[in-house]
């Protein structure tokens, strides 16, 4: 399977997801505007609460092609941080008290600057998020990163859809499920997910499927359970993160015939405790060219920060960032659904 | 207009029922919100239940919803098919065992 871009499918240009999601046909277009939600609890124009995650996606390429990626990541993608723009971000990194920086892409670890720059933030003292596809950890290349991120104390966060092998590969490709097992038991085996240890091992479960995630609690016990079960193994924690509707994921919508249904059940499950914690508010995403976004979803829609605010890593200014005016378009649904999604899952 | 009996959209007009009578209406979904809440049982469990009833009752609104609340609530496709097999081994027990009742009255009128 390619990239949409690599295809050059129409849904790769971001002005062509945000047309369809905005005016795709009169349901869509009778929906209520993102903005207007925001207005009416008193939130907008969004602003941030104060950044604490430094959210670096470190490059587009992927060993994989998942069917819902938002990212449209690929191994086609050649898109990737360069050394000069990890210095930029180490750089503002030490000049702030930012304490968490989460590693994302394509897969983040095929970069080829990723184990010094983790190296690197690791002697400045704070907490590292890797998040992993897990199944890159089986291959040569990788199969000696879990002991590189316990030597780091890399808090892994990986992607497992689901809990059963069907659902999983329908999403993720044939064979994702059995590679995934095979690298969580390698991770538990050296301490992750295990307790008293301080390695944390998360899981990240999405809807494999036009629906919203239920409660993160107990799909987090129904993990624990049959995972515990079936392969003996143990995690720490689970993140619900809703699909939101663009890039591959909207591809899925429309040529599944979803999309109005969707988007009308992201809109009438706005939930305004959500929309107080969503991630954009306490988050700063630095693209793979060091261009600085509102969050991971925004990158993709190249959304760039508000121009009034700084717009690129080597101008970063932690004060100007942290009053700027976040960007927000009909997607930002997602994040307000039900219990709200973020990268670090339910927000109420 | 649909000319069909169920209409999919209806789904989406179910609260409209306090329309006609308002009282009687709002108490009902006020029961079926607190029903569906967790309490003994997990809410993916009581999805898996009226998902079963579901079939049972052969209501295609409640299909519709449950499948999708039972996804929603993490189950799995097997645990699902299981809780429509639930259904079906009641639906044909309560057949068969009615059996005996045919049984008991053959035994009546036979000489």
């Amino acid at each position: 399977m390619k990239s949409l871009k690599a295809e050059t499918h129409e849904l790769s240009k971001p002005h062509v997801q945000l047309d369809i999601i905005n005016n795709h046909n009169d349901r869509i277009k009778s929906l209520s505007k993102f903005e207007d939600k925001l207005d009416g609890i008193g939130l907008f124009p969004l602003r941030p609460t104060g950044i604490e995650i430094f959210q670096m996606n470190v490059g587009y390429m992927c060993n994989m092609t998942c069917k819902h990626c938002h990212v449209d990541a690929g191994p086609d993608r050649q898109e990737i941080m360069s050394k000069e723009t990890f210095e930029y971000c180490l750089k503002a990194l030490r000049s702030s008290d930012i304490q968490t920086v989460d590693l994302t892409g394509g897969a983040p670890e095929m970069n080829p600057h990723f184990r010094w720059f983790v190296g690197e933030v690791s002697k400045l003292g704070k907490q590292v998020i890797v998040r992993s596809n897990l199944t890159i950890l089986t291959t040569n290349k990788f199969s000696d990163l879990p002991e590189f991120f316990k030597e780091h104390e890399v808090e892994v966060t990986c992607s497992l859809p689901f809990y059963s092998r069907s659902r999983t590969d329908r999403q993720r490709g044939e064979g994702t499920y059995d590679k995934s097992i095979v690298a969580l038991k390698r991770l538990n085996e050296i301490g992750y997910g295990k307790k008293d240890t301080g390695l944390k091992l998360n899981l990240v479960y999405n809807p494999v499927g036009a629906f919203l995630p239920g409660d993160q609690e107990e799909i987090k016990q129904e993990f624990k359970k049959e995972l515990k079960r079936k392969h003996d193994i143990e995690f720490n924690d689970l993140f619900t993160i809703t699909n939101l509707p663009i890039s591959r994921f909207l591809n899925f919508l429309l040529m599944s015939g979803n999309l109005e249904d969707y988007m009308e059940k992201l809109v009438e499950s706005f939930n305004p405790s959500a929309a107080m914690g969503v991630m954009c508010r306490n988050t700063i995403s630095v693209g793979w060219d060091g261009s600085l976004y509102d969050c991971d979803f925004n990158q993709m829609l190249e959304m760039e920060t508000h121009q009034d605010s700084v717009q690129h890593i080597c101008d970063f200014d932690l004060d100007k960032l942290n009053n700027r005016e976040i960007l927000v378009n009909q997607h930002c649904f997602g994040c307000t659904a039900g219990a709200g999604s973020s990268c670090g899952g339910a927000t109420t | 207009m649909d000319k069909s009996y169920y209409i999919k959209d209806d789904l989406k007009k179910f609260g409209d029922i306090t329309d006609f009578q308002e009282k009687l209406g709002k108490k009902f979904f006020e029961y079926y919100g607190e029903v569906f809440e967790e309490g003994a049982l997990s809410k993916r469990e009581k999805a898996l239940i009226a998902l079963a009833v579901a079939h049972t009752v052969q209501c295609p609104y409640c299909i519709d919803a449950y499948t999708t609340d039972s996804l929603e609530n993490g189950a799995s496709e097997e645990q699902m098919m299981e809780a429509v097999h639930v259904s079906a081994a009641i639906r044909g027990g309560s057949s068969l065992v009615h059996g005996v009742q045919m049984m008991n009255k053959v035994k009546d009128v036979s000489m």
